[in-house]
């Protein structure tokens, strides 16, 4: 991996259910940068970017990345519904060793949320908590799978915000995403072409060998 | 570390988080075996190690399953998996916050609900040390139970079945433990197989765990 690159993927092939989905994937992402992952539903957007977080084996290639510098947020948020906004950061806070959790509240308006329980927030509100975690983590590169659905406009616009702010420090995101965050720094890398071909399987018996 | 257990404490504590449902069932267990029984005070007094200990195990394997399935439902196990705490560690605080929350109750109502099964005046010390000894076993083993079943839709039947083998031992020795300073014999040998399945367990099961689920993980 040379100086600086966050994250290199060397030929890489990931597999979904047993079933190869993309091949031959080489990406660098360096400090500061934003990549943008586009393609089709069942393209394999969120198989990448486990196989980036290291919570999926590649199926051949490399994923170069240093583990301790990386933060994933998936479809699912993590959010305790039965635990308070601000007990839900101060967790993740503590988990990752970060002291203050007020800046994160802040760059999501949570603030006036932050001793209501998780449960009782809406699917936006929980999605901004979700998010803020982020914050809370001062890794480098956040692998982010659509971060901004059930996001109002104004709330994609502090996604938005807080991302570049994340960059201007020197972090770099990979984000898998349908819409348009208005990133000056983003790249965008389209997935089609890395789509996997599946071998063709003529004979019957081939396809149980 | 501490982060974690306390988190899951507070979980368990808070509004449907399962707290007292091994408490609860452990005190339905034994409050209605002498009704099953019978009158016959003797006979309580014979079996009450057994029924004590038993109870104790089923009530520690019935909150077994949500040591990782809630967690593994809304995303948090990825999270956890991807931030700086090994997942020897996160086993180890996870299996810490059940005993806590788990064995500890059963431990201080034991010696209650040993009076309602007749159990001999000389065996409460017995009881309540082979607990304290055992349990936490029962959590760790509990624990890799868990592991091995997470992301199984309705693994409970499946965890029980796994850790139920698993917790024989501990059984018997803790139920045996209690049974002979009953009868007024020494019970140091069965202590000592005690403590070495536990201590044997704490140092080996965490490893065996976050083996386990890194590869439920993937």
């Amino acid at each position: 991996m040379a100086d600086g690159t966050l994250l290199s993927l060397r030929s890489l092939s990931v597999a979904r259910g047993g079933i190869e989905v993309l091949s031959g994937l080489d990406l660098d992402v360096i400090p500061g940068e934003a990549v943008i992952l586009r393609g089709p539903n069942g393209i394999g957007k969120t198989t990448l970017l486990r196989s980036m977080a290291g919570l999926q084996l590649a199926r051949a290639g490399r994923v170069e990345v240093d583990a301790e510098t990386l933060v994933y947020a998936g479809h699912a948020d993590g959010v305790k519904p039965t635990l308070s906004v601000a007990e839900n950061l101060t967790f993740w806070a503590d988990v990752f060793g970060v002291k203050e959790i007020g800046p994160a509240l802040t760059a999501f308006e949570l603030e006036a949320l932050a001793e209501r329980p998780a449960g009782a927030l809406s699917a936006g509100q929980r999605r901004r908590l979700g998010l803020a975690r982020l914050l809370v983590t001062g890794r480098k590169l956040w692998l982010l799978d659509e971060p901004t659905v059930s996001l109002d406009t104004h709330a994609v616009g502090m996604f938005a915000r807080a991302v570049e702010a994340h960059l201007a420090m020197g972090g770099a995101a990979v984000i898998a995403t349908h819409i348009e965050l208005g990133l000056a720094q983003a790249r965008v890398v389209e997935l089609s072409p890395f789509k996997a071909v599946l071998p063709d399987i003529d004979d019957f018996n081939e396809a149980f060998a | 570390m501490i982060a974690l257990t306390l988190r899951d404490i507070r979980l368990a504590m808070r509004a449907g988080g399962g707290f007292g449902l091994g408490l609860a069932f452990f005190l339905i267990v034994v409050v209605l075996v002498p009704f099953g029984v019978g009158p016959r005070a003797d006979l309580l007094a014979a079996i009450a190690p057994g029924i004590l200990w038993l109870g104790a195990l089923l009530a520690c394997l019935l909150s077994l399953d949500r040591i990782f399935a809630l967690d593994w439902e809304d995303g948090s196990l990825d999270l956890i998996a991807t931030s700086p705490l090994p997942l020897e560690t996160v086993v180890s605080a996870k299996a810490l916050a059940h005993w806590l929350t788990t064995g500890v109750p059963l431990i201080l109502a034991a010696p209650v609900l040993g009076l309602l099964l007749n159990l001999a005046p000389g065996a409460y010390g017995a009881l309540i040390v082979s607990l304290l000894i055992g349990t936490p076993a029962l959590s760790v083993i509990g624990t890799f139970g868990a592991a091995l079943t997470v992301g199984l839709k309705r693994g409970g039947l499946l965890l029980s079945l796994l850790v139920l083998p698993l917790y024989m031992p501990t059984l018997i020795f803790g139920a045996d433990m209690v049974r002979r300073s009953a009868m007024g014999i020494e019970g140091t040998v069965p202590m000592l197989m005690l403590v070495g399945i536990t201590c044997g367990a704490i140092a080996l099961l965490p490893f065996a765990s976050a083996a386990v689920l890194r590869v439920n993980l993937r």
